[in-house]
C-alpha cells in the first residue's frame, strides 16, 4: 500500500466510530448531521472491525464508540472486544438510556476501558434528578453505582445551555454524590441540530460569567477538600475574539467513521460541501494520508486573507470550517469569531441575540427523523 | 520508600510503536511519555515499592548514579496528577 502523503501528515492517533445515528433521544442540539434519517446502510460488523484493525495499525490509540446511541448495536460486545484486543483505548459515549446492569458488566469483560455517560439535561428525567425526584434520581444512582463497581472511572457529561446554565451548583453537587472522576460541562457548539436551535440554547453572557464563577467556586473546593474529581467546563467559542484550534488542526489528530462508512476529519465535516471518501471502497491509509477531502485543509495553502497574511495561523488554523461554512456560506474564510474576520458581525449579534432570547424549550425543533426529513426534502 | 504506586482506575500504560514512546491512556486522554518517565511507570506494577523500582532502575542505567530523587520526584508528581496512587 503506498501513499503520497503530501502534506507531512501524523497519525490518526484518535479514532471516532460513530455506530448508528439511530437514537431513542431527540436532542435538539445533537451533533448528528440534519439529514441523518437519509442515511443508508449502517456498516456491518465485519466492516467495523475491518475499520478498527487498519486504524489500529496506522497508529490510533484512543477509540470512542458512539453515534447516535451506540447501545442500539447488537454487536456491540463484540466490537469492544476486537478493540481490545487490537490495543486500544476504549470509550463508550452513551445516554445510559438502555444501559443495564448486565451489559455494563459484560462490557467491561469485553475489556471495555470507560464509560461517558451524558445526562440529557433539557429532559425531566435530569431536571428530576436535579430537583431530587426519587425515582429518576435512584435510577441515576443505580447506574453509576454499577458502573463504577464495574471498574470504571466515572465520566458524567452534560451539555449546557440557557436552559440548564442556572443548574451548574446543583449539576455539580450531584456528580459529587455520585463520586464522579470527571465532569464534562459542555455548553453546545453550534454545528447540526444546535445550530438550527441556536438562538433557544445559546446562553447570555451574564449567565456564562456567572457560571464560570460558580464552576471556579466548586473547583477550588473540590482542591482543598484534595478530591480528584475534575471539572472541564467547556465555553462557546461565541464568546471569544479568536477561534479555537479546531481538532488540532484539519486531518491531524482526529478521524472519525460516520455509520454509513464515510470517513471525515471531525464529526461535523458531513455538513461541507466536500467529497468525502468511505472506507467501503477506499483503505483507511489511502483516505488519511492521500484523500483530497482529507488533504483539502491541511498545510495553509488554502486560507485567504486575513488568515493568510495572519502571524496567528500556526496557532488557531484559521479556526473551524464548519462554522466558517455555516455562518459565511464559505468554508475556506476565517472562522468569523475571530475579529479579524470581516464577518464578525454575525457573531456579534448571535450575542445580543442570546441577551434578548425568550424561546422556551417547547420551541427548539427537536432531532428526529420526520424532523430531519423537513432537512432533506428541503 | 516503601509505599506502593500504582495506576489510578482508568489509566493504562503501553507501548505505541506508531509514536516510537510509551504512553499513557485515560479516559478521553493520552499523555506521551519520554523516556526517563516511561522507564519509571514501566516499573509499576502494584506490587514494587518505589525502594524496588528505584533499585531496579540503577540496576537497568548504572551509568546514571543514584536514582531515589529524581524517581521518587517524579512519582509524587505523577501522584499530584492523580495518574497513579502511592499506598
Ligand atoms: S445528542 Fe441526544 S439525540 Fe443526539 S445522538 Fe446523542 S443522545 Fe441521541
Ligand atoms: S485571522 Fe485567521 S489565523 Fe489569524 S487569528 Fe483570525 S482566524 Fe486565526
Amino acid at each position: 500500500m503506498s501513499t503520497t502523503n503530501p502534506h507531512n501528515a501524523g497519525p490518526p492517533l484518535w479514532l471516532l466510530a460513530e455506530l448508528t445515528y439511530r437514537c431513542p433521544l431527540q436532542c435538539p442540539y445533537c451533533s448528528n448531521p440534519l439529514d441523518f434519517a437519509q442515511t443508508q446502510q449502517e456498516l456491518t460488523t465485519e466492516e467495523w472491525v475491518s475499520v478498527l484493525r487498519q486504524g489500529r495499525t496506522m497508529g490510533a490509540a484512543q477509540l470512542g464508540f458512539s453515534g447516535g446511541e451506540p447501545l442500539v448495536r447488537q454487536d456491540l460486545a463484540e466490537l469492544i472486544a476486537e478493540a481490545r484486543h487490537l490495543g486500544y483505548y476504549t470509550n463508550l459515549i452513551t445516554s445510559g438510556l438502555g444501559l443495564t446492569e448486565a451489559k455494563v458488566d459484560a462490557f467491561a469483560e469485553a475489556g471495555l476501558d470507560h464509560i461517558q455517560v451524558s445526562f440529557q439535561a433539557s429532559d425531566p428525567e435530569l431536571n428530576n434528578a436535579v430537583a431530587g425526584s426519587r425515582k429518576a434520581f435512584d435510577q441515576k444512582l443505580a447506574l453509576a453505582r454499577a458502573v463504577k463497581e464495574a471498574g470504571y472511572p466515572m465520566v458524567l457529561n452534560f451539555v449546557i445551555h440557557r436552559h440548564n446554565i442556572h443548574q451548574m451548583n446543583d449539576i455539580m453537587d450531584l456528580c459529587e454524590r455520585l463520586g464522579a472522576d470527571y465532569v464534562e460541562l459542555a455548553t453546545c457548539q453550534y454545528y447540526g441540530w444546535a445550530f438550527e436551535n441556536r438562538e433557544g440554547l445559546m446562553p447570555s453572557k451574564a449567565q456564562l460569567v456567572k457560571a464560570e464563577q460558580e464552576v471556579n467556586r466548586y473547583r477550588e473546593r473540590l482542591q482543598q477538600s484534595g478530591s480528584a474529581m475534575k471539572l472541564i467546563f467547556v465555553t462557546p467559542d461565541y464568546y471569544e475574539e479568536r477561534p479555537k484550534a479546531c481538532m488540532n488542526g484539519w486531518g491531524n489528530l482526529f478521524l472519525t467513521v460516520a455509520p454509513d462508512g464515510t470517513a471525515l476529519p471531525c464529526h461535523s465535516a458531513r455538513l461541507l460541501p466536500i467529497d468525502f471518501p468511505n472506507v467501503r471502497d477506499m483503505d483507511l491509509q489511502n483516505i488519511w494520508y492521500d484523500s483530497p477531502g482529507f488533504n483539502h485543509y491541511r498545510g495553509d495553502t488554502w486560507m485567504p486573507e486575513p488568515c493568510r497574511s495572519c502571524d496567528e495561523k500556526e496557532k488557531d488554523f484559521g479556526g473551524c470550517r464548519c462554522q466558517a461554512y455555516l455562518l459565511t456560506g464559505k468554508a475556506d474564510n476565517a472562522d468569523p469569531v475571530c475579529s479579524k474576520s470581516s464577518y464578525h458581525d454575525r457573531i456579534l449579534a448571535a450575542r445580543k441575540a442570546a441577551d434578548h432570547a425568550t424561546a422556551g424549550l417547547t420551541e427548539l425543533v427537536y432531532r428526529n427523523a420526520d424532523n430531519s426529513r423537513l432537512f432533506f426534502r428541503g | 520508600m516503601n509505599e506502593v504506586p500504582r495506576f489510578r482506575r482508568g489509566f493504562r500504560f503501553q507501548w505505541e510503536p506508531a509514536q516510537e514512546s510509551y504512553v499513557l491512556l485515560y479516559p478521553e486522554g493520552m499523555v506521551k511519555l519520554n523516556g526517563s518517565a516511561g522507564a519509571i511507570l514501566n516499573q509499576v506494577d502494584g506490587q514494587r515499592t518505589v525502594a524496588d523500582i528505584v533499585a531496579s532502575l540503577e540496576q537497568q542505567f548504572p551509568d546514571a548514579g543514584p536514582l531515589g530523587k529524581d524517581v521518587s520526584e517524579f512519582l509524587q508528581d505523577a501522584r499530584h496528577q492523580h495518574w497513579i496512587e502511592l499506598s
